[in-house]
Order: C-alpha cells, then sequence, then structure tokens
C-alpha cells in the first residue's frame, strides 16, 4: 500500500514536447492513456468488441438502425435503473427492491389511467411522487433507523411485488392513453423538408456535437488559465474527434430510420445530468466519500444520513420512471413486471465498474455495463439463442467483468 | 534460578519506510514473569508478532531459540504447536459463541469432524477451574464482563498446552478489581511452572508480578534488570524508557509569550465520557483543558489514556457516550454536538488513524483535500473542479507532497505523505483550532521534520494547536505547555520549561492517585 512515489514521477509526468512529429508517439500516447485509464476505458473497448462480434455473426443486423432504435427502446428501462443503482452501489448499499417497485408503480398508472381516467401528465406525476415516496420510505429506514439496505429492499421488493397483484387483482391492466404510450414507443416528430434523413434528430445531433466541442475547449482553457497542466494538444483533439464521430454516427444511423426515439432523448439528459452530479456537485461528491471511508467522511463533516437517505429517495423516483416507461411501452401494466430487473440494474452496475465496497463507480460505466448485457440479449435474440443459454452467457460477462477488474487491481498492486 | 527458555537474539525488522526493530535481543528464564516495557512504538508488539509468527521466518532476520531448539514460526499456528501462546491487546473471541467453544475454537475435541460436547465441556469446566472463572462453560462469551474475557484467553491458551504465555497490555481495559485477578492468576501460573512474558506500561503491575523487565526503545533492546534487585526503581526504569537526548529534531520555535488578557481559543471544561459498549467505564474523567491563539498545547498519555477519545468527543461527538462538559470558544460556550458544528466553529480534528478515519484511500489527492471544506471550491453546490485542482496543486508543492499527480489515488502514497494530505485537508478547512492527534506516527524522520515546521507555522499563524503525541522528546520539542493524561483522567499540567521526560513520564504512568 504505502509504496513510495518518488520514483515513479518521472514516468508518469506527461511528456512536454507534444509537437514531436513521429506518429508513434500519438500511438503511444494513446496507449499510455489507455493504460493509466484501464478501469474506464476496459469496459468501453469490451463492448465495442462484442457489438463487432455480433455485427459479424448476424451478418449485420445487429447495427441496422431499426434495431438500434429497438435496442435502445428494449433496455430503456435497464439503464435508467442502473444509473440510479450505480449510486446506491457507490454509496455503500444495494437496492433489491427496484423491480417490484417498478411494476407496483405500473399499476399505480393503470389504476389511475385505466381504471380512474386521469388524465395522463396527472397520473405521470402522481406516479413519479409514488416512487418518491416509497423511495424516501426505505430511505428513512436505512439511513436513520439503521436498518441495513439489503434487509430493507428485500422487504421492499416482496411488499412492492405484494401490493402489486393486490393493485391489479392479478390481471393485466389496459390499453393507456397514447399521450403515454408515446413515451414508451413513440420517435420526435418528422418536420421540415424531405432529406431522406429525420431533420430534429440531426438538429438535436449537432447541437450535441457543438454542445460537447464548447465544453471541452472551455474546460481545457479554464485548466490553462489556472496553470495547470493539460493533456498534450494531440491526444486532445484526438479524443475530441473519436467523440464527433461517434455522435455523429449514431444521429446518422437513427436519422435514416424513424428519427431517435423519446426515451433516447430521457435517457441521454439523465445520462448527462446524473454524470454531472455526480462529478461537479458537492451532492456527488458526498456520496463517493461515504462509500469511500464512512468514519472519514463523518469526520469530515459530511452529514452521511442524510446523503444516503437522498440516494433512496432518487432510486425510488428513477424506479417509477422506469415503472411508466415499461408500462407504457407494453401498453399494459401486468403483475409479473419488472421481474428480475433488480438483478440486471446490479449486474450493469458491477460489469460497469462498481465495487462491492462503495465508492467506486461512474454513470456512464452503469450505462456501458446496461449496453454489455442489452448487446448480449438483443444479439443473441438475433441469433435465436434460447433464453436458457442467455442467462448462462449473460451470468459469465458478469462474472468475466468484475474478475478481470479484480485481477487488474491486483497486478496494479493496490 | 534456571537457565533461559527464549533467547531472541539480534532481531531486525523492517516495514516500508520504517524500521520497528534495530538488533534487539531478549533473554527469558525458565519459569519466570519477565515484563516488557518501553514507550509506544518503540517495538514491542512487533516483537513479540516475530516470536509467535504473526510475521513469519524471513520477514525478519535474526535467530529465535525456544527451549535450546532454532525456530523458524510460519505462521501462529507453528508457535502454538511449540506452546508459545500470544493473548493480544483486542482480544481474539467470538462474542457469539459459548466460553467453551471459544477456549477450543480451532482444536476442538472432534471425531471426525463432529463434536464431542461431553469432553468439551468436562474439559473447558476444568480450564476454567484453572483460571478461577465460575461461570459455566456454555454461557455466550458477550455476556461476560472483560475481565472475564480475558480469563477466557487464557483458558484457551491453557487449553494449547502453553508453556511461554505472552500477554500485551492485558489490563488496559480492566478495572482495579479485574487488573488485580489477573495478576495473581499470572502468579499462580508461574507456580504450575508456566513462563510468562508480559508488555505493560504499568510500572506498579510490573513492581508486583515481574522478575525482570527488558526496556525497548526506538526499536532496541536497552536493557534487562531484575525487579527484585533494591536498586530497581520506577525511576530507574522510566529513565531507561526515555534516556535519549534531544538533538536537532525539531524547527527553532520562538516559545509564546501569554496574552493573559484573551479569553483561551478553545476551552473544555469537566468533559466526561464513557465507553460505547462498556457502558461502566469512564474513558474521559471530569477533564478540563485550554489552549490560546498562537500556543502549541500537547498532551502526554500512554496506551488508553483516553486523549484520542477526548479529542474525538469533543469533535462532534465522534466517540462513546457523553455524560457531560462544555466547550468555550473565546470564551463564549459553543455547541459541537455534530462535525459539522464543531467544524462550523473553526475546529478541526485530524485523526491518529489516517487510513480509517482520515483519507478515503480509493480516492485522489485533489478530492481528498477538499472533503472537509467543498463549499470553499463549490457554487450553488457546483464544485469547480479546475479551482478544486489549483487547490491541491498548491498544498502539493507548499506541503512538498511527493506524487506524480494530484489524480494519484492517496492509498498509493507513502504514510508521510498521506499524513499531508490528511494535514492540507484540514488546514484548506481554515481552522482556529487545531486538534493534532498523533500527527507523525508512522511515517520517516524526514517527513517529521517537515509536519512539525507546518505545525510551527500554524502557530505562528496564530492558531491554537492541541498536539497529541506519544513520543515525548516531540512534545517538549515543540509544545509551550504540556497536559499529562492517564486512566482517563488529567494527571498534571506543565509548562515547557519544568518540562521533561521523567517528569512527564512520571504522571503518566500514575494509576491511581490524581493530584488536581
Amino acid at each position: 500500500m504505502s509504496t513510495d512515489v518518488t520514483d515513479k514521477i518521472p514516468a508518469a509526468a506527461p511528456p512536454g514536447k507534444d509537437g514531436s512529429g513521429a506518429g508513434g508517439g500519438l500511438l503511444r500516447l494513446v496507449l499510455d492513456g489507455l493504460r493509466r485509464n484501464m478501469r474506464q476505458y476496459g469496459m468501453l473497448i469490451a463492448l465495442g468488441l462484442i457489438v463487432i462480434l455480433f455485427e459479424i455473426w448476424t451478418g449485420g443486423d445487429l447495427l441496422l438502425p431499426r434495431n438500434v432504435s429497438n435496442l435502445v427502446l428494449q433496455n430503456s428501462y435497464i439503464l435508467i435503473l442502473a444509473i440510479g443503482m450505480m449510486l446506491v452501489i457507490i454509496a455503500g448499499h444495494i437496492d433489491l427492491s427496484v423491480g417490484s417497485l417498478t411494476a407496483f408503480v405500473g399499476a399505480f398508472a393503470a389504476v389511475l389511467m385505466v381504471n380512474h381516467q386521469v388524465p395522463w401528465p396527472v397520473a405521470l406525476v402522481l406516479c413519479l411522487l409514488m416512487g418518491a415516496v416509497a423511495g424516501s420510505v426505505q430511505g428513512l429506514l436505512i439511513a436513520y433507523a439503521g436498518i441495513p439496505s439489503f434487509i430493507v429492499t428485500l422487504a421492499g421488493m416482496l411488499l412492492f411485488r405484494g401490493l402489486t397483484e393486490i393493485l391489479l387483482q392479478g390481471q393485466t391492466l389496459g390499453p393507456f392513453p397514447g399521450g403515454l404510450q408515446k413515451i414508451g414507443n413513440g420517435f420526435l416528430p418528422a418536420v421540415g423538408p424531405n432529406t431522406n434523413y429525420h431533420n430534429i434528430t440531426l438538429l438535436l445531433g449537432l447541437v450535441m456535437i457543438a454542445a460537447v466541442v464548447w465544453q471541452e475547449f472551455r474546460d481545457r482553457r479554464r485548466q490553462q488559465e489556472f496553470s495547470l497542466d493539460v493533456p498534450p494538444t494531440k491526444l486532445f483533439l484526438l479524443k475530441l474527434v473519436a467523440i464527433v464521430a461517434a455522435i455523429l454516427w449514431l444521429t446518422l444511423l437513427l436519422a435514416s430510420y424513424d428519427g431517435a426515439p423519446i426515451i433516447l432523448i430521457i435517457l441521454g439528459v439523465l445520462v448527462a445530468g446524473y454524470g454531472y452530479v455526480m462529478r461537479n456537485t458537492v451532492f456527488g461528491r458526498h456520496i463517493y466519500a461515504i462509500g469511500g471511508n464512512l468514519p472519514a467522511a463523518k469526520l469530515s463533516g459530511v452529514k452521511d444520513k442524510r446523503v444516503t437517505f437522498q440516494v433512496f429517495l432518487n432510486m425510488g423516483v428513477l424506479a417509477a420512471l422506469a415503472g411508466l416507461v415499461i408500462t407504457a411501452r407494453l401498453n399494459a401494466a401486468s403483475p409479473k413486471a419488472g421481474d428480475g430487473f433488480e438483478l440486471e440494474a446490479i449486474a450493469s452496475s458491477f460489469i460497469g465498474g462498481a465495487s462491492m465496497s462503495g465508492g467506486v463507480g461512474t454513470v456512464l460505466g452503469a450505462i456501458i455495463g446496461g449496453l454489455v448485457l442489452g448487446v448480449l440479449n438483443n444479439g443473441m435474440n438475433l441469433l435465436s439463442v434460447g433464453t436458457d443459454w442467455q442467462q448462462v452467457i449473460k451470468g459469465l460477462a458478469l462474472l468475466t467483468a468484475v474478475g478481470f477488474d479484480v485481477w487488474n487491481k491486483r497486478k496494479s498492486g493496490s | 534460578m534456571a537457565g533461559p527458555v527464549l533467547e531472541m537474539r539480534s532481531i531486525v525488522k523492517t516495514f516500508p519506510g520504517v524500521k520497528a526493530l534495530s538488533d534487539v535481543t531478549l533473554t527469558v528464564r525458565q519459569g519466570e514473569v519477565h515484563a516488557i516495557c518501553g514507550e509506544n512504538g518503540a517495538g514491542k508488539s512487533t516483537l513479540m508478532k516475530v516470536l509467535s509468527g504473526v510475521h513469519p521466518h524471513g520477514s525478519y532476520s535474526g535467530d529465535i531459540l525456544f527451549e535450546g531448539e532454532e525456530c523458524r514460526f510460519r505462521d501462529i499456528r507453528a508457535s502454538e504447536h511449540r506452546g508459545i501462546v500470544i493473548i493480544h491487546q483486542e482480544l481474539a473471541l467470538v462474542p457469539f459463541l459459548s466460553i467453551a467453544e471459544n477456549i477450543f475454537l480451532g482444536n476442538e475435541h472432534a471425531t471426525r469432524g463432529l463434536i464431542n460436547w461431553n469432553e468439551t465441556l468436562r474439559h473447558g469446566t476444568e480450564l476454567l477451574r484453572r483460571v478461577g472463572l465460575s461461570d459455566h462453560p456454555e454461557t455466550r462469551v458477550a455476556d461476560i464482563g472483560v475481565g472475564k474475557q480475558q480469563l477466557v484467553e487464557i483458558a484457551k491458551a491453557l487449553s494449547k498446552k502453553v508453556k511461554l504465555l505472552i500477554l500485551d497490555e492485558p489490563t488496559a481495559a480492566l478495572n482495579d478489581e479485574d487488573s488485580g485477578k489477573l495478576l495473581d492468576l499470572i502468579l499462580e501460573l508461574k507456580k504450575q511452572g508456566i513462563t510468562s512474558i508480559i508488555i505493560s506500561h504499568k510500572l506498579n503491575e510490573i513492581r508486583r508480578v515481574a522478575d525482570s523487565v527488558t526496556i525497548l526503545r526506538d526499536g532496541r533492546s536497552i536493557e534487562t534488570l531484575d525487579v527484585k534487585a533494591p536498586e530497581t526503581t520506577e525511576e530507574r526504569i522510566i529513565s531507561g524508557m526515555v534516556g535519549r537526548d534531544l538533538d536537532h529534531r525539531f524547527p527553532e520555535r520562538t516559545p509564546y509569550e501569554g496574552k493573559p488578557e484573551a479569553a483561551p481559543a478553545l476551552e473544555i471544561r469537566d468533559w466526561t465520557v464513557f465507553h460505547p459498549i462498556d457502558q461502566q467505564r469512564k474513558v474521559v474523567d471530569d477533564v478540563s483543558i485550554n489552549v490560546r491563539r498562537g500556543e502549541i498545547v500537547g498532551i502526554a498519555g500512554l496506551m488508553g489514556a483516553g486523549r484520542t477519545e477526548l479529542a474525538m468527543s469533543v469533535f462532534g461527538r465522534s466517540y462513546g457516550r457523553f455524560a457531560g462538559g462544555t466547550v468555550l470558544k473565546d470564551g463564549q460556550e459553543i455547541r459541537t454536538k455534530s462535525v459539522a458544528e464543531a467544524v462550523g466553529h473553526g475546529i478541526a480534528y485530524v485523526t491518529e488513524d489516517r487510513k480509517h478515519y482520515g483519507l478515503n484511500l480509493i480516492d485522489t489527492i485533489n478530492r481528498n483535500i477538499s472533503l472537509a471544506a467543498l463549499g470553499k471550491v463549490a457554487k450553488r453546490g457546483v464544485v469547480d473542479e479546475q479551482e478544486e485542482r489549483q487547490v491541491a496543486e498548491r498544498f502539493r508543492t507548499s506541503m512538498n507532497i511527493k506524487a506524480p499527480t494530484v489524480f494519484e489515488p492517496v492509498g498509493k502514497l507513502s504514510g508521510g505523505n498521506q499524513q499531508k494530505v490528511v494535514l492540507s485537508k484540514w488546514i484548506f478547512a481554515g481552522p482556529e483550532v487545531l486538534i493534532l492527534d498523533e500527527p507523525t506516527r508512522g511515517i520517516d524522520v524526514g517527513a517529521k521534520y517537515e509536519i512539525y515546521t507546518v505545525i510551527d507555522q500554524l502557530a505562528a499563524e496564530g492558531k491554537a494547536v492541541v498536539f497529541i503525541s506519544s513520543e515525548l522528546p516531540e512534545l517538549l520539542g515543540m509544545c509551550d505547555r504540556i497536559y499529562t493524561m492517564a486512566a482517563g483522567r488529567l494527571t498534571g499540567e506543565v509548562p515547557r520549561a519544568e518540562a521533561t521526560q521523567e517528569v512527564l513520564m512520571r504522571q503518566m504512568t500514575k494509576d491511581k492517585e490524581v493530584t488536581r
């Protein structure tokens, strides 16, 4: 643990002469960067490999515009849950209740909209509130009463599943108003001249590229203002080009079909928003701090109980959102909805770099983890692999990802 | 008297960056009670870990001869097999198993994996009788007091056919009555031919049970004295424990000139705290101390004196059960019931245990430094990462934290550099009163000097500093005034001019009498 780092300084310092011509230099910079951030990039690379493999095996079906659109729609609720779950796991806890809560909120939505004809926007707000209430009750018990989260949410898992069946009386309720259905299945509206592409999607993609470029340049300028070391120009540009290319590719892909699904926009906002919260806000920092070393965080004045409470409150709201999305997508609330979602969300977080002991992980990681599972699902469906083998393969994927992480950590000698 | 049963020759043990033992020699005669004493960090526990195989053969150099044979213990089982049993400071009992189950844990009376309960109970009862316990062997360990638990540990040792029993500060957690019983038992076992090594700070105990005493200092064995000899007084032992000269290991510092008109920056009055689990035990007992701006005030005491407990309890009730006392800042009573309140009143506590209470080891230097005062680099709840990084860079330079970047995980730094990060964190919080708990524990001499310089500078800037340390030379070199504590009580207050190691050690080893 306490190795002296003095001897490492010359090796790890970024080389100052970044103008030097050789192409090998840039490659080395990239490889260095990858090696230093193995944890961050490892899973991204793995996702890339999985995509390429399935693209080959399915004879190009995986990345057809229609299928990519489907992939997003099919996995959206798991991804939404994975975001909240990542926060819970970083804080050093676990939430087993989210699958049942998802179903419960779906049932609640059905009772409101199908049985009582409540207008869908009102019902939507009520459902999110219901999620907040459920989350805060669990949060209170965990943070203030000190009952372990595993127990509280295990109880919640049984309880919400039971309440779902009570609400639905064992039946499936539907159909839902069109407005809500659009959230689950709809696409952005098509407007403007016919360009063979979906105009709003194109526009959104371009806006996003502009935003990313602006943000990156602003960060770099501010770092220079504070006279801090910045990454070499070449590496910076390479990273920027890679990000822009990725967004452009996804935009064109989606724009050549029906455009961006509405749910993708919601997801994008969530990822950006939560990524920002975890990276840049005091609240986010406090979540990492209590997960990383609770006693030290307490002695630094972090209000650990309040933070824990808020993390579970947030999980409740996101679970409610996932419940609305899946209900809208299936256009029905069923007593068996959301079965096993908690495990998929937890698996996504761990594949995406979370640690059992807390304190580690990123929102983007959870999304990458969720996509790894999603692509596996979708790809194996295209290849008509049975659900039995799908389970086996997903289990192995989780084991491999976390095993690699453990091995990598041990190798770097921590 | 009989010949030696144990000889340890030229034992050297190094940890990364620290030489814990350099050339220790220990000779224990057959059938005696041999005490080992020395300051905290003198190497007593490390020596016993070498002997018992916790630090296996090969991780140290030197020879161990037990009953005339050379020993190369691979682990603790190997040493127990030879009849050497160590009882650690923290008891190693499983609270929810019965006494008998604990005694035979790992050594069960069993045939083919099935436990023979009759034999377990019979043998357990017999062993309990030998250590003078009348409790039923099926009682849960959690339901008996610490004193009795200590006796169960000894019964466990007896079950392993112990020849050499090592007790590491056995009475540190016990009250007087239990301590007395335990010491009697050690003498009783001696009559049965069992040799004991007892590590202790309490000189009166050593005088009562030990035949000879070996003094360790700075990882070296200084001398072995015959306790029964008339010239071996407590003063003689103390001078052995502290006898080293102060060279230029501390920055030059202008002594604080008292400004009597101002109220102390921080004053603690009549502070009392109970142990968090053992509800009857007063860990801090009616302690009052104060510190003025620009002053460095030391608190000296041995293990279990209650210094850390006092500091943590004042700092947001972070330890034990509060039972009374007030905190005044600049003469005004303040609330310090939560850490946030204490920090809000400009108090900072730099922990003695940086790994568990000070740092998030998996997080980076910059994020650790900013944690206690995130508000200073944040606007409306959003952290300005560039400003945070700049702050961290400033501390990396000014504190000379050796790391390639401020994005290095703190867990990868050496002890001295980790300590600088903890200090940076609290200096960045901008406190008026700093409570530093063992700020130089486990770090090398060079880093120590750097930390002394920082402390000195803090005082020069007008901050009030409370300096808790087990190293007397460090307190003498740095402090304007030194309090001493023993067993939870304040046992003295010595101004710099009158303080010597002997005076302090005298007050730190006071067991019963209180001079206040």
